[in-house]
């Protein structure tokens, strides 16, 4: 089972290294973690993709609402989240398959984004599975030099608020 | 004014008498400060027992236990003891001296990343970087250990920050955390659900864990167990929760527990466990103690409840918060069948064989010293075969058992019985020891006779670690590695050079009348009792 965390937190530095510090020590699974500053300045907010069983994935949630540091918990299944994740895709091309590159960055709609006589870097903003779809794409062809991910950012679906 | 000065004013706002330290280039603008105060500082001999005695005291106490330590190695050595403290929910605040703020992450001399180090055994860490945040910190740090679910907090202080001068000192009335505010009363409804249960249940049994002693609820969990004469078992931590003469107690449960409290705990149709973890040791199988009746789990942490198993009701609160809104509720109920059947099964228990007759029966020899004891003495076990006798053959009376329970950390009893003395210094203390655990905190007998905490030390001498060689025994066939401790010194020496009175007990020949003098004795003793290499706890 699936289930996506916001977690709110004290703006403080050591506090990433207690939540992160949290699922090692307790065993729980980070699929996907991704961190960065609210509206408030004071506030940052972790979310975290989390597999387990239900027991666990409750128990993540009464953990992390131990740490002094955490201000508030939002959790969620896939279904009842929008979630994205941003992921950018060093690809080395040649003439003969670049025509094929760039219809698969046009089915996915991916951008384009830095480009050199061999090398091209191409950027997705959509839905994790939707980013591996592309990434399995471009391994058949076996064009991937580098890869990097932001972690899924999630927030609760508007209609469920 | 500087940081050190406002730290000890914190502690002095908060009613600290005593903390137990070990000083270092770090934390000397501390313990310079300090003399200038009615705060006693106690030298220990190594900082893990500094977290021990306060440990000790904080239970006895009611109150936090104070430690100070200095950077790099005086505070990693703190942690095997506050990770004890942090296993058994016991309120401390840890002080350790830090290296000046500019030279943090240079690797430089004594400095060790503390509060990384400890995140995983303390309820919340500091480091301090602005000597204005200081009163903030400790207020805050007084409350987050002494509420909710206790535990150890640690507040790391650089030294420039302790040598900083501080304008204004104003200690906060208030305490403004908006992430912690700790459940004390619990919910109304689940309240009500656990009374309509006991109105409608057969075999209602209590299980009582630590929680009850930590929320001081011993006379409401007494009171309420009478008025409805509801069966009482305990977990280790929740020893001397009940009287062991009291006809509704029916022993420790566990895997080494009473085969009674055991039979009791399963044949239940309504298990109501106060304060307690439902840990392995007590519950083996969590997943199976739901099937044939209703579960109710208290406890002040709600992540306790449905960790190991999931409750029929969860109530969230503060025990004694708890007790009260339960006296406030009525039911009519009658389980003195179910009374008498657990009565049969005690009197059906089978008895402990006796050893031979060339040692002392620890069993009966706790059993005697527990019940000839004052009725509010403080009973301190360590770990090991001794703990396990402990926990089988103590007589509770009104006092207090301490043990070492979610980390089994030997060496605690002797530490931990001196900050138990420091808190009471007119109730009778005891440690008990075995000579493997006795080895690992001798040296604190030095500051027993330095700041005159008198107790009296009992070693249970079998010449091995006698509970590691009893799983060898039957798990490895006898195949003992490791657990000799022949190379041992002589006891009578050890006293003799702490300046103690000393005892041997080598069997059990007039047995009662030498505890009679030994409790009679006026001062501090060491007493080594000889114990059959070969006995078992099981």
């Amino acid at each position: 089972m699936k289930r996506l965390y916001s977690v709110l937190v004290e703006n403080r530095s050591g506090v990433l290294s207690k939540v992160s510090g949290l699922f090692s020590r307790r065993c729980f699974n980070i699929d996907s973690l991704a961190v960065g500053e609210t509206d408030d300045p004071n506030v940052s907010c972790i979310t975290i993709v989390s597999t387990g069983d239900e027991r666990t994935l409750n128990q993540i949630e009464k953990q992390l609402n131990k740490k002094i540091d955490v201000i508030k918990i939002k959790t969620f299944s896939e279904s009842e989240s929008t979630s994205r994740e941003l992921m950018l895709v060093k690809v080395k091309y040649t003439k003969s398959n670049r025509r094929e590159i760039m219809e698969i960055c046009e089915l996915m709609e991916a951008k384009i984004v830095d480009k050199s006589k061999n090398h091209m870097t191409i950027q997705i903003c959509d839905t994790p599975e939707q980013a591996n779809l592309l990434l399995q794409m471009f391994s058949s062809i076996q064009v991937v030099v580098e890869v990097a991910r932001t972690g899924t950012l999630a927030l609760q679906k508007c209609s469920i608020e | 004014m500087i940081g050190a000065d406002a730290i000890v004013k914190c502690l002095e706002n908060e009613g600290v008498e005593v903390l137990f330290g070990y000083p270092g280039v770090a934390i000397c603008p501390f313990f310079n400060s300090i003399l200038n105060t009615d705060i006693e500082s106690i030298l220990v001999r190594t900082e893990q027992n500094a977290a021990h005695a306060a440990s000790g005291y904080a239970r006895v106490s009611n109150k936090v236990g104070v430690c100070v330590a200095t950077s790099g190695p005086g505070a990693t050595n703190l942690i095997t003891g506050i990770a004890t403290a942090y296993a058994d929910s016991i309120p401390l605040i840890c002080i350790t001296g830090q290296v000046e703020s500019k030279l943090l992450g240079y690797d430089t001399f004594q400095e060790a990343d503390i509060t990384g180090a400890v995140e995983s055994f303390v309820k919340y860490s500091y480091l301090v970087k602005d000597v204005k945040d200081i009163p903030r910190i400790f207020k805050e740090a007084f409350h987050i250990a002494s509420t909710g679910r206790k535990g150890p907090v640690l507040i790391d202080i650089p030294s420039d920050i302790q040598n900083a001068p501080i304008s204004k000192f104003e200690y906060p009335k208030e305490i403004n955390l908006r992430t912690y505010k700790p459940t004390v009363k619990g919910h109304s409804v689940q309240i009500k659900k656990v009374i309509a249960e006991l109105s409608k249940c057969k075999r209602p049994i209590i299980c009582a864990g630590g929680g009850v002693m930590l929320s001081d609820a011993r006379s409401e969990l007494r009171d309420f167990a009478h008025k409805y004469n509801i069966p009482v078992v305990s977990t280790l931590m929740g020893i001397s929760a009940m009287r062991s003469d009291d006809p509704l107690y029916f022993g420790m449960v566990g895997n080494n527990g009473k085969y009674y409290a055991n039979r009791a705990m399963n044949e239940s149709d309504l298990l109501i466990m106060i304060g307690a973890r439902v840990a392995d040791r007590a519950v083996s199988q969590p997943d199976l103690i739901t099937n044939n009746k209703v579960l109710v789990h208290i406890d002040v942490d709600p992540a306790e409840i449905g960790k190991q198993v999931g409750p029929h009701i969860p109530l969230v609160g503060d025990i004694k918060h708890i007790f009260k809104d339960f006296e406030k509720e009525s039911f009519d109920n009658n389980f003195s069948e179910w009374v008498n059947t657990l009565n049969s099964y005690k009197e059906q228990a089978p008895k402990r064989k006796a050893p031979s007759d060339d040692f002392v029966d620890p069993a009966e020899f706790i059993r005697l010293l527990s019940e000839k004891m004052d009725e509010d003495a403080i009973y301190v076990a360590d770990v090991g075969q001794n703990q396990m006798w402990s926990c089988g053959y103590y007589t509770a009376k009104d006092g207090r058992f301490l043990t070492s329970g979610g980390m089994g950390t030997m060496g605690y009893s002797i530490p931990a019985a001196m900050g138990a003395k420091r808190a009471k210094k007119d109730t009778e203390v005891i440690a008990v020891c075995g000579d493997g655990s006795f080895q690992m905190s001798f040296m604190e007998l030095a500051t027993m006779q330095q700041y005159g905490i008198p107790t009296k030390i009992f070693i249970f001498h079998n010449g091995y670690l006698g509970l590691v060689r009893e799983h060898q025994h039957k798990v490895y066939k006898g195949n003992y590695s490791v657990v000799d401790l022949s190379g041992s010194p002589d006891f009578s020496y050890i006293a003799k050079a702490y300046n103690m009175e000393f005892k041997c007990l080598c069997n059990m020949d007039n047995i009662e009348k030498e505890i009679d003098s030994i409790l009679a004795f006026n001062g501090p003793m060491l007493i080594e009792v000889m114990i059959d290499p070969m006995d078992t706890v099981k």
